[in-house]
């Protein structure tokens, strides 16, 4: 890509969000180091799948509606996929979670519904 | 195509009408023609008529599934609801990174929270645990569908009574009228 194809107001706002987006994704993956439990933990990542993806789509739309001269809304369907399917993963770890706690007779174990 | 697809699975939905024969789920048509068409740019005739193909026949495969029929309604409510969600995404996304950095004042209790569900549509469900688990600060760890109560785990829990208030005002209401 050279620079003629992408102006500096695109580069400045392609940065500004990509590093705004992985900015979050950073402090969604600190937290799994800095917050103490399982539960507390599992929300850290959310970070990156959220806002922090959102962010990042949208500097990738950006870009490459610049550079190719039209309105490239491909990207958006990352941002629908991950939403629709990562709630999966973390349920299952918390379902997981949870029943190794209750079999275990935790203090901490989820109490029920 | 469509008589060989029904031969083969006779017991499909809803087959009285005959635009429902021809179109099994229309909303799924719908995001899937959207889908071709944002994944093959630019539009050309040539696209467009694939679109429309694989939007028109990829259905039929759904009907072996035989999913239960969803109903869509009140347009205005979902498209305040997304609002609602989207505010409240980028918010509990600050509010998280705060907790992270230690930039939060103060002592900070976490917890879990039990909200008593009056949604029973597994759609509007499904929709709820999408934007609960979207929202950083609430994890969505057991719905008990016999009682109907969901157990939340929040990260910066202030007053349980809030919660409750908040995912049935904000989330649910709307959700019982969409899936209704």
């Amino acid at each position: 890509m050279t620079k003629a194809d992408l102006p500096a107001w695109g580069a400045w706002l392609v940065v500004a969000l990509a590093l705004t987006g992985a900015g979050f994704s950073l402090t969604g993956a600190a937290g799994l180091i800095r917050l103490r439990t399982f539960y507390e933990r599992v929300h850290a990542p959310t970070l990156g799948a959220t806002l922090g993806m959102a962010l990042i789509v949208a500097a990738s739309v950006v870009f490459f509606s610049v550079t190719e001269g039209r309105l490239v809304l491909r990207d958006l369907l990352i941002g629908l996929f991950l939403t629709v399917t990562t709630p999966v993963t973390l349920i299952l770890l918390g379902r997981a979670a949870t029943y190794r706690d209750r079999a275990e007779g935790n203090a901490d174990a989820p109490p029920d519904p | 195509m469509a008589g060989a697809v029904r031969r083969l699975c006779p017991r499909g939905p809803r087959w009285g009408h005959p635009l429902n024969r021809l179109l099994p789920y229309p909303l799924l048509s719908l995001g899937l023609f959207a889908t071709w068409l944002l994944l093959n740019p630019p539009l050309t005739p040539a696209t467009g008529l694939l679109a429309v193909t694989v939007g028109w026949l990829v259905p039929f495969v759904m009907r072996a599934l035989r999913p239960e029929a969803v109903r869509v309604r009140a347009p205005g409510v979902i498209l305040g609801l997304a609002g609602h969600v989207l505010v409240d995404v980028v918010q509990s996304n600050i509010d998280v990174a705060k907790v992270i950095l230690g930039l939060r004042r103060g002592t900070r209790r976490t917890g879990f929270v039990s909200i008593p569900l009056d949604l029973r549509s597994p759609y509007g469900l499904a929709v709820l645990s999408i934007i609960l688990t979207a929202t950083p600060g609430t994890l969505w760890i057991q719905y008990e569908s016999n009682t109907g109560r969901l157990l939340l785990h929040v990260l910066d829990l202030v007053d349980g009574d809030a919660w409750v208030r908040r995912v049935k005002d904000r989330y649910e209401r709307p959700l019982m009228e969409v899936f209704s």
